[in-house]
């Protein structure tokens, strides 16, 4: 085993690595970037190394001075999370060449199932079920417009270097192919440095089912399955182990047809075959076609430690020190069922857009396994992935492990960031997916529904005023007037409520015309007579109240007036913190509502910001190439004469 | 020692107690809701229209979310000037603000335009002389017209009328005790001078103004045509005559804006007391209407009372065994150290040296004092008069007139003649004094007046050679015994703020601590008292 490992990843993926090292005696180097210098992988290694600057392109994916620490800090080895480097094969390449062992598959391997057609091709040749497309080097858009009708409409193009969605697009009529191919190479050129793309049949009620595989070079096992299916514009959303409805037989078919694909190109360490399943007619073995390949660890990896036992990132050092694969495919056995929920800052109701902020308030329940890169107090930066924390619950079974994770989702508590907690515990509670009647199409299609539940009730939203008057903690103590409640405006950003204390622990709250009682009673909130289970938190961003979903209240500084002078529909604003990619509109020009002013480049997506209404664009506020925060004036229209 | 209740609650005394209670709190109650309510709903909408926050709406907007607000005077004027001057136009009352006590003044312009009545000058006074006895920062919240003309005589010329405000101003000002006005209405004339002597004037936008003279008189007097806002208007007190400091966009920002100024008074409370952590009391307020008999001329143990006031029913009685018709001790009060002086009966010579005796004792100690009045006067006759009551009853009146400790009186039963006097009543400045809905208050009796004046009668008429039948005599007593029933009425006291206000009796505990609160604002001065007739 090693003595020490140097880890070329942040957040959640880094933290979790050292957890394992730590239980094996390994010590960790960390690295970071400027903007990480104070993150909890930095603070949970035994040693960190500065890198370079926030941008991913200038720490974490410079392998050069990652390499170079390593070799400074006297790492044998580099584990290389997922994400950034993880599936590089000149950065596996550089690594071995500077004498350190990559923990991971070599780079032959990585190359092999890199771009997807030649992949697709490998694995047909190998007898592994592979979907119709087109994954030839053949990028004339015409040409493939031509492979696109062949496949048979709807189809999926995809970026040949890509993952996690980036690059992405699904086309459903003819007409719309040479747009969404445009912009689709247009992101993968960006997120990737490669244009390249492939076309896929799309297949209608799609099942994502993926097959877990451990190889050490010669011999591979599987895992089982995952059922990742549960998705959101192809981002997966709650992960889930054993698939629902999975039988024997296709779990051993699927299998064997993994096992096949990771021996075929002599894989070694963590990896994942991704297949597409027609969940349309149940779950068959004739079902299904291999679409990739992960060739490192998965975001949802603890899902299946979680029904295997089995400590993956131990098997990777293991594996990568030189030992046999630590277990034979018949030691290895489901026991129970096991979720994941993917925790991110996001505004839901806005599109699910990153979001970013300081977690002003974070606390996580027991009973559940959570894997996190923050702590209270950390900021979600612009620069990397949003999320907050990944939340695992095994059960016995899935009702149990479900049930599970509702119930930690309702005791999780993140403030400072809007997130997507609210949609996840809606989630949970969607009949369809209590079934089990999970397909890639579920949360599309009921989108506005699962946006909806998640919106927060009135007693939530009386006890936040409390929260915000200051007066949860002592439970509305004081107040006393000789003979009526003095009514008191509590004013917050988006809304404002009356509050009058009405004596020791009561207080009534009026919402939009409609009065709530409040009242503090045998140490818990009643509101309007009813025992509520809702967790008023103040801390220093505002007021939170959780426990079945969440709500903030961000303090109105009634001193600041200037904020009521906003120039409303005629300023276009950043939506989230990025760079200004381009501007496609100059001052004097005329713009019809809708139009597209502007691209923001955030999070490696392209965010068109449109035009709100008819108008002349008065001014450019800011230019190509510029960095801007949330909130930043992009182009004002000149004001509108009635 | 902890003090135990001889209460039965399940009695039908005590059931009696209670309804007869509750009705005369709810007649105190509606009184102080239709003060409340000002000049009514269509002036109210005449001012909310105009973009003004309801004047008690501006008060609480003014104090923090959780702040108590004791009212002063709440039902001032109530059955006066023709029901014309509900709360007689003003609402004072002491509440918090960033966690500091402030004193709050502030024009109810529903009623006549905020204008003063005889009452809303005496009101103003008051709850100025509060102030300035417990050190309270000021805050006026100003909109109104200035005097209420047709009563001119009585709101203008006198020592205690309108330009006492701003003497009271002044003087506090000297003192170190902050003034600060927010002007969102009217200021006219005389009125102008409330922001103009204040330490800090904020002013509403379009909304205050600041003149000596309005546009008609400008115009009767020099022919200028002057719109108010170009005569007085919060730009140009901002920003040409100095008048006013701060400019707000309109009454929540001009009251954020006195919140603010507040905060950055860089004031504390002295730390004249000891305190402790509070406790409630082991009885419950509750039942004081239960324990409390409704009708006056029954006797029952005060001990009653201050065992549902106090912290944890703890009473240290001091000299119980002397005097027993006083009752003096040491307890808590939410964690405030107090000496309680309470009426147990008529007031003998013992009992008056006693509670001269104790007063002493918590002015050495600096223990504030608080005053448990049911007293229907000192005992009378040869024997008392002979050992020299007036005498002792002097002693205690000296003691309770000399001491610098916070007193803080509670009528709880009858408040009758010299008894008012040995048990801190108006004349002896205590720093606030309540009353309970079933009190009554004057020289003495009905009864006993309405004999007095008869005896006198029948003497004159008898030497005369006449004759007076028992029926005439019971009609020459009626109207006198009417007049004193109309007169002692707690609602005709607090109209005329004889009083600081009626309390709900179950809120006796709160409103004591908060008065108690409120008074060690001040640092409470060392004692010389005047020379006790020994």
């Amino acid at each position: 085993m090693f003595q020490k490992i140097l880890i070329a990843n942040r957040g959640e993926i880094a933290c979790r690595v050292i957890d394992t090292a730590r239980k094996l005696g390994v010590r960790t180097v960390a690295v970071f970037s400027d903007a990480d210098r104070a993150a909890r992988h930095v603070a949970m290694a035994d040693e960190a190394v500065h890198i370079g600057g926030p941008a991913p392109r200038d720490s974490y994916l410079r392998g050069d001075a990652i390499i170079r620490a390593a070799l400074d800090t006297g790492a044998q080895a580099i584990h290389p999370g997922y994400g950034f480097l993880s599936e590089n094969p000149d950065f596996v390449d550089a690594v071995t060449a500077a004498g350190l062992v990559f923990i991971g598959p070599s780079a032959d391997a990585i190359r092999a199932m890199g771009l997807k057609d030649a992949a697709k091709a490998l694995m047909a040749k190998a007898g592994v079920p592979v979907v119709p497309g087109y994954h030839g080097e053949h990028q004339d858009p015409v040409y493939l417009e031509g492979q696109a009708d062949q496949i048979g409409y709807p189809v999926l193009i995809k970026a040949v270097a890509g993952g996690g969605g980036k690059g992405m697009r699904l086309v459903e009529r003819p007409q719309d192919f040479l747009a969404a191919l445009q912009s689709a190479q247009g992101e993968a050129a960006t997120a990737f440095g490669n244009p390249a793309v492939l076309i896929e049949k799309y297949i209608e009620q799609p099942r994502h089912i993926e097959v877990q595989v451990f190889g050490d070079g010669r011999n591979a096992v599987h895992l089982f399955e995952r059922d990742c299916s549960l998705q959101r514009r192809h981002q997966k959303v709650i992960e889930e182990a054993p698939a629902p409805g999975m039988t024997q037989e296709m779990r051993e078919a699927m299998g064997r047809a993994a096992v096949r694909a990771a021996e075929a190109i002599g894989y070694s360490g963590a990896g994942t075959i991704e297949f597409i399943v027609d969940g349309s007619r149940g779950l068959r073995p004739d079902g299904f076609w291999f679409m990739e390949m992960n060739t490192r660890l998965q975001v949802e990896h603890p899902v299946t430690e979680a029904i295997t036992g089995v400590d993956l990132v131990e098997w990777q050092l293991r594996v990568a020190s030189g030992e046999p694969l630590p277990a034979r495919q018949e030691d290895l056995s489901i026991r129970g069922h096991a979720f994941e929920a993917r925790l991110y800052a996001e505004d839901v109701p806005a599109g699910f857009l990153p979001a970013t902020g300081r977690l002003a308030h974070l606390h996580f329940p027991g009973g559940a396994r959570i894997e996190t890169g923050v702590r209270q107090g950390d900021s979600i930066s612009p620069w990397y992935d949003p999320m907050i924390a990944k939340v695992v619950t095994w059960g016995a079974t899935r009702a149990i492990a479900l049930r599970a994770l509702e119930a930690a989702l309702v005791d999780t508590e993140v403030a400072g960031s809007v997130t997507n907690l609210d949609f996840l515990i809606a989630l949970t509670r969607h009949d369809g997916f209590r079934a089990g009647e999970v397909d890639t199409g579920l949360i599309g299609r009921d989108l506005d529904a699962l946006v909806a539940a998640s919106e927060p009730q009135p007693a939530a939203r009386a006890l936040a005023v409390i929260g915000l008057a200051g007066l949860s903690d002592p439970q509305v103590k004081g107040g006393m007037t000789l003979w009526q409640p003095l009514r008191r405006t509590i004013a917050w950003q988006g809304g404002q409520a009356v509050l009058e204390i009405l004596g020791p622990g009561a207080a009534r709250v009026t919402l939009d015309s409609q009065p709530h009682e409040v009242r503090w009673q045998g140490d818990r909130w009643w509101v309007d007579g009813s025992l509520c289970r809702h967790r008023i938190t103040a801390h220093d961003s505002g007021v939170s109240v959780f426990g079945a979903g969440s709500l903030h209240l961000l303090p109105l500084d009634p001193l600041d007036r200037q904020s009521d002078s906003g120039a409303g529909a005629a300023l276009t604003l950043s939506p989230m913190p990025g760079l200004v990619k381009s501007v496609h509109v100059s001052a004097g020009q005329t713009v019809k509502a809708g139009d597209r002013l502007a691209v923001l480049e955030a999070m490696k997506m392209e965010h068109s910001l449109t035009a709100a209404r008819d108008g002349t664009v008065a001014e450019v506020l800011a230019q190509e190439g510029q960095q801007v925060e949330a909130g930043a004036p992009l182009i004002r229209l000149e004001e509108e004469h009635a | 020692m902890k003090l135990s209740s001889a209460a039965l609650t399940t009695s039908d005394t005590f059931r009696a107690n209670r309804e007869a209670h509750l009705a005369l709190i709810q007649i105190a109650r509606d009184a102080a809701l239709a003060a409340a309510a000002g000049g009514g709903a269509k002036a109210m909408e005449r001012h909310t229209s105009r973009g003004k926050m309801p004047p008690r709406e501006r008060v609480a907007n003014l104090l923090d979310a959780g702040s108590p607000f004791l009212e002063i005077g709440a039902t001032a004027a109530h059955d006066m000037y023709d029901d014309a001057a509900p709360g007689a136009g003003v609402i004072a009352g002491i509440g918090r603000v960033h966690g500091r006590d402030v004193m709050v003044v502030a024009n109810d312009a529903t009623v006549k335009g905020g204008t003063y009545y005889p009452l809303s000058v005496k009101k103003h006074l008051r709850a100025q002389e509060i102030a300035e006895q417990c050190n309270l920062p000021c805050v006026y919240l100003v909109d109104s017209g200035g005097a209420n003309l047709p009563n001119q005589d009585e709101v203008f010329p006198d020592r205690d009328h309108f330009g006492r405000i701003f003497y009271n101003q002044a003087q506090m000002s000297a003192k170190g005790i902050p003034q600060i006005a927010v002007v969102m209405g009217s200021c006219t004339a005389g009125g102008a001078y409330v922001p103009a002597m204040s330490d800090v004037t904020i002013i509403v936008r379009n909304q205050g103004t600041i003149f000596l003279a309005g546009p008609p008189l400008v115009r009767a007097a020099t022919g200028e045509v002057v719109t108010a806002e170009d005569l007085g208007g919060g730009d140009v007190h901002t920003r040409l005559s100095g008048v006013a400091d701060y400019l707000a966009e309109d009454d929540a920002h001009a009251l954020a804006m006195a919140r603010r100024s507040i905060g950055n008074l860089n004031r504390r409370m002295p730390d004249s007391v000891v305190w402790q952590s509070p406790e409630p009391p082991a009885h419950d307020p509750e039942d004081i209407l239960g324990v409390v008999p409704a009708d006056l001329r029954t006797p029952y143990d005060i001990r009653e009372v201050i065992a549902r006031v106090v912290d944890g029913s703890r009473f240290d009685e001091f000299k119980a065994r002397f005097g027993e018709t006083l009752v003096t001790g040491f307890a808590h009060v939410e964690g405030c150290p107090v000496g309680i002086v309470a009426n147990n009966g008529v007031l003998f010579s013992e009992a008056a040296q006693k509670g001269a005796h104790f007063i002493e004792l918590c002015s050495q100690r600096s223990i504030p004092l608080v005053f448990l009045q049911n007293i229907t006067g000192f005992m009378v006759g040869r024997k008392y008069e002979n050992e020299g009551i007036a005498r002792h009853g002097a002693k205690m009146v000296t003691a309770v007139a000399t001491t610098n400790v916070p007193k803080i009186t509670m009528l709880v039963g009858g408040s009758f003649g010299a008894g008012n006097y040995g048990m801190a009543g108006r004349a002896y400045s205590p720093r606030f004094l309540w009353t309970w809905p079933n009190s009554r208050i004057s020289v003495m009796g009905g009864e006993q007046a309405a004999g007095v004046l008869a005896t006198v009668r029948r003497e004159g008429i008898e030497r005369a050679g006449g004759s007076w039948s028992p029926e005439e005599e019971a009609e020459f007593k009626r109207p006198t015994i009417e007049m004193f029933d109309r007169q002692s009425h707690p609602l005709y006291a607090s109209a005329r703020l004889w009083d600081d206000g009626i309390i709900d009796p179950r809120k006796t505990r709160e409103v004591l601590a908060l008065s108690l609160r409120a008074s060690l604002n001040a640092p409470i001065e060392p004692t010389r008292f005047g020379v006790f007739r020994m």
